[in-house]
């Protein structure tokens, strides 16, 4: 594998969102995933998300993991800084780059082997613990880069490529970051562009620990029948209970709505959530309710995806810390360091 | 009765006490007391577990000549726990004391004839004065302190003035602990006059000093160094590092203004989760740490090899305990240096500090983020519990006011803008120390992709073997760069001129102290040197091959530092004659004595022979 540079020519006539940025200052390195792999659309998504939400690059990191979805962040944001980490351990890297700055923004990326398996704790944990950050799952029902293991979101009963069955049964993100606290919770299909670009903004933009989980199929290991993630099996089954537009103060999007009933939330940055209800019954602000209708319809064998789940009053990590307003990297020793007659009497304590 | 030990200013009392029953500050007050009148104490917790009702001990070395090593030995036992009452009776010096509470009637097998029994009815006193259960309890613990300050002369204004100063305006709390000293002292000083042959004499051997435990400096070390965010999974003996820093923050970290903090604690789920963040906190530009023991630093051997080649600072302090595995937790050890100092798969190199007390601790735990930041990598402080856990009487901690924090190589905004070159392991001006930026710097430079993997100078994927043999080969050279920065060994020259060194480290310091004072008296010298970093400088070297032998000594089995000088500093291994103490037990001036005066008097005999 060898790293590809992208010309970094402009085009002039390149739409440019608010700051004057075109799509191209918010992609990175040509992708080296199998063609037709369902990350790159992911990356794609979040190229355009970004643009959409005139994100300035630099604030934002992006943080992953091991695997070749923890590969993308090389494939967009290529003026973010990035962190390429150790297998299933992002959510700690994160959660503690979180702590150094709160000003910037956390994109987190990882994969289902990555989050489900050696990482379960970890993503269990950051999401319980508040970070305010985007963090998704790419997520395919097997490790791709180790060359199509099942992973442990794979359906029971799914088969592999070389004919083996898996006989455990699936352990399901959505249903445990509701648990633990998520207060941004939805799944999409990396297929489905128009859901997942205004989810990842909204994803984005949401102050709290927010959670994606994007099923993204494998072309090379997990894309033939008999598997419960490949494009047709999702396309088929898939169930959207709702249709969201977001809509940025600075940059506002025109969109046309497909039928039904339509509520709008704004969000505490003047941003405007519009959601469109599928499913005239599905209450997306009521946590327990969504947890036991995930629950019911993966039962059906369906699969759920859309807005899950929104807390708008949600808070981070740093409030409950009670931090000062200044991220704690940019605190001097002026401010840190209380200083020799300080250190006298707690001397003087000690005696 | 036999004839009792006499000592003035020179004995050790051991106290054996039930854990939870209040005995920790009564025993403190006692100990804190005798520094007051001026005399130098070492105190040891010995305590095999922490749960409430199983044995914990005390033990307080009570030294005019201010040596503070574990002695050895018992003259005195304040036995307070039946259960354990057998192996503590057992464990008095012949002519020793034994101070029980008489309040049951013992069958005379229960104790030696070779002893001073010294018997007070404390369950008794506490029953007839409190009604209260919990009373009788605590009140029995101060009772026994009154009762010895009778027994050993301690001025009992000295001890209402530490209960003063402990209670201030409780009012309640204050009278009835004095009168609980004066319950003890006026029984002993009717009923147990002129039983003991130990005396504490004032003295003014105790100056500025002050009694402070490792893990405490170590917390303060890290608030005067400028840490705000530590991560840590509770583990025995390090879970006070960060409980300190926790204390320390809230009172000295707090904005007067706002009422918020400059400063945030994370408990992790675990130690691996723990060293991710402060990885994630130092690329992000905070200082931050861990503090952990042993089996921690064996979870976070993944993210150390990581952090090592992305270049991330980050401080870890490992108090290190009896292992291996689970281990001894509750017992000390020096036995993590070569877990540590190749922690991680592949090749991995980090620096290791090595404080002698808590003072020195202070100043490593601030010099480390200094450290940390510099070297673009992991520096461990390598505390053990011997440290960590007990108060040590050290010199005051000091701090220079006009000491700034030594961010390390930054590339700012401006650096960037004015068209400096900035790769991110590129080595600009020879020191193997690239340049970094930090997350959010320039709207369209400097920015970069952090990975575990290969990359070049410029941060650029590659897998290309000479790239990667390139940037492995700066990292040697960046150690190199570490040795001139790490504290330097102190080298100390017998009086007379000697063909024997030693070497040492860590907590070993006050034990040595001691027994080159009596090796000298035996007329033997020898010429010393104390570790206090890895990498070793040249000095080390040099020190060895100075000498024909140089005695190693360390408080674990295998001889660890000898590998790590054997290994990096290509010496002849025939050099060494490694003194090993590992059961546990903080090493001994006894010990260290005897093993060397053992083997330099078997040498000097052999010469002598053969000549
Ligand atoms: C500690 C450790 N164990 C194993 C591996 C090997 N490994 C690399 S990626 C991976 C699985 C990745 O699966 P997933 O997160 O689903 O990513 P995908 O490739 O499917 O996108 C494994 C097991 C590793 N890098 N580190
Ligand atoms: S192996 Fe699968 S997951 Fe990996 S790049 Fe190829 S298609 Fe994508
Ligand atoms: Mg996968």
């Amino acid at each position: 594998m060898t790293y590809l540079a992208k010309p970094k020519f402009h085009h002039p006539d390149l739409p440019k969102n608010a700051l004057g940025f075109t799509h191209r200052d918010y992609e990175g390195s040509i992708s080296t995933l199998c063609a037709g792999c369902g990350h790159d659309s992911i990356s794609s998504a979040v190229i355009q998300a970004c643009f959409e939400l005139n994100i300035e690059p630099h604030r934002l990191a992006k943080l992953s993991g091991i695997g070749c979805s923890s590969k993308t962040p090389d494939y967009f944001l290529g003026q973010s800084h990035g962190f390429n980490s150790v297998h299933g351990r992002m959510p700690s890297v994160l959660t503690g780059a979180n702590l150094a700055n709160k000003e910037m923004i956390y994109l987190g990326v990882s994969g289902d082997g990555d989050s489900a398996s050696i990482g379960l704790g970890q993503f269990i944990h950051c999401i319980r613990r508040g970070v305010n950050m985007l963090y998704i799952t790419e997520n395919n029902g097997v490790y791709g880069l180790t060359k199509g293991q099942f992973s442990a979101t794979a359906d029971r009963g799914s088969k592999s490529k070389a004919g083996g069955t898996n006989n455990d049964s699936a352990l399901d993100l959505v249903g445990m970051a509701l648990q633990v606290g998520a207060t941004f919770v939805a799944r999409s299909f990396s297929g489905d562009k128009k859901q997942v670009v205004p989810l990842i903004m909204a994803g984005l933009s949401h102050p709290g620990p927010s959670f994606i989980d994007i099923i993204s199929p494998c072309v090379a290991f997990n894309n033939h029948a008999g598997s419960t993630k490949s494009f047709d099996y999702v396309r088929e089954h898939n169930e959207a209970v709702n249709r969201l537009d977001f809509m940025s103060p600075r940059a506002p999007i025109t969109v046309e709505y497909e039928p039904g009933t339509v509520a709008a939330v704004t969000l505490h940055d003047g941003s405007e959530l519009k959601l469109a209800k599928l499913h005239p019954d599905y209450d997306p602000y009521d946590r327990i309710n969504a947890m036991t209708y995930m629950q019911n319809r993966a039962a059906a064998g369906e699969v759920v995806t859309g807005l899950i789940y929104m807390d708008p009053q949600a808070r981070d990590m740093h409030a409950g810390l009670n931090t000062v307003d200044a991220p704690l990297n940019r605190l001097s020793e002026k401010e840190l360091c209380p200083g020799s007659a300080a250190l006298e009497k707690i001397n003087a304590s000690l005696r | 009765m036999p004839k009792g030990i006499t000592a003035s200013n020179d004995f050790v009392i051991k106290f054996a006490n039930v854990n939870g029953s209040g005995s920790a500050s009564a025993n403190e007050l006692f100990a804190r007391a005798i520094l007051r009148i001026g005399v130098p104490v070492a105190t040891r917790n010995i305590f095999p577990s922490n749960i409430q009702g199983l044995p914990t001990w005390f033990e307080v070395r009570v030294s005019g000549k201010g040596w503070l090593g574990r002695r050895g030995g018992v003259d005195m036992m304040v036995a307070m726990n039946p259960q354990t009452w057998d192996k503590d009776v057992a464990s008095i010096d012949a002519g020793g004391y034994l101070f029980y509470d008489s309040s049951k009637p013992m069958p005379e097998s229960k104790f030696r004839a070779d002893l001073n029994i010294i018997g007070m009815p404390l369950t008794e006193i506490c029953n007839r004065t409190y009604s209260d259960p919990r009373q009788r309890q605590l009140f029995k613990n101060i009772i026994y302190v009154g009762a010895l300050a009778s027994l050993l002369n301690i001025d009992l204004a000295v001890i209402e003035q530490l209960i003063r100063d402990q209670y201030g305006a409780k009012q309640q709390l204050l009278d009835s602990n004095i009168k609980a000293v004066h319950m003890g002292h006026d029984y002993a000083e009717a009923n147990l006059n002129g039983m003991c042959a130990l005396d504490v004499v004032k003295s003014d051997g105790v100056g500025d000093r002050i009694f402070i435990n490792g893990n405490d400096a170590a917390a303060l070390g890290c608030v005067y160094g400028g840490a705000t965010v530590a991560a840590w999974y509770p583990i025995t003996p390090s879970t006070s590092v960060a409980e300190a820093f926790m204390k320390h923050c809230r009172k000295l970290r707090v904005d007067p203004d706002s009422k918020k903090n400059k400063f945030a604690i994370i408990q992790s789920e675990d130690e691996i989760s723990a060293i991710g963040s402060v990885i994630g906190a130092g690329w992000n530009g905070a200082r931050a740490f861990t503090a952990t023991s042993g089996p921690g630093i064996s979870l976070m051997q993944e993210f150390l090899g990581l952090a090592y080649f992305a270049e991330i600072p980050a401080v870890i302090f490992d108090v290190q305990r009896g292992g291996p595995s689970t281990g001894m937790p509750t017992r000390t050890q020096q036995a993590d240096l070569l877990l540590c100092a190749y922690a991680s798969h592949g090749d991995t190199k980090h620096v290791l500090l090595f404080p002698e007390d808590p003072r020195e601790l202070f100043e490593m735990a601030a010099q480390s983020f200094d450290l940390a930041e510099r070297l673009q990598t992991p520096i461990f402080v390598m505390e053990d519990l011997d440290i960590g856990m007990n108060d040590w009487l050290c010199k005051p901690l000091a701090w220079d006011d006009s000491r700034a924090y030594d961010r390390g190589k930054l590339m700012s905004a401006d650096d960037l803008d004015s068209g400096k070159t900035f790769g991110r392991y590129l080595d600009v001006d020879g020191d193997a120390i690239p340049y970094r930026t930090l997350p959010g710097t320039h709207p369209t430079k400097g920015a970069y992709f952090t990975r575990g993997t290969s990359r070049d100078r410029f941060a650029k994927y590659s897998e290309e073997g000479a790239v990667y043999a390139d940037n492995m080969q700066r990292l040697v050279r960046k150690f190199e760069t570490a040795k001139k920065l790490v504290p330097a060994p102190v080298r100390r020259n017998a009086k007379e001129k000697t063909r024997y060194g030693v070497i040492y480290f860590g907590s070993t310091s006050a034990a040595m102290e001691e027994a080159l004072a009596a090796l000298e008296t035996k007329g033997l010298h020898l010429d010393t040197l104390r570790l206090r970093a890895f990498p070793f400088s040249d000095d080390v070297i040099e020190f060895v091959n100075a000498h024909d032998q140089v005695f190693l000594i360390e408080q674990n089995r295998d001889a660890q530092m000898r590998m790590l000088l054997v290994n990096e500093c290509a010496i002849d291994p025939a050099r060494f004659i490694s003194i090993l103490h590992y059961d546990g037990a903080p090493i001994t001036a006894r010990f260290i004595t005897g093993a060397i005066a053992e083997r330099l008097n078997v040498n000097m005999k052999s010469k002598e022979a053969a000549e």
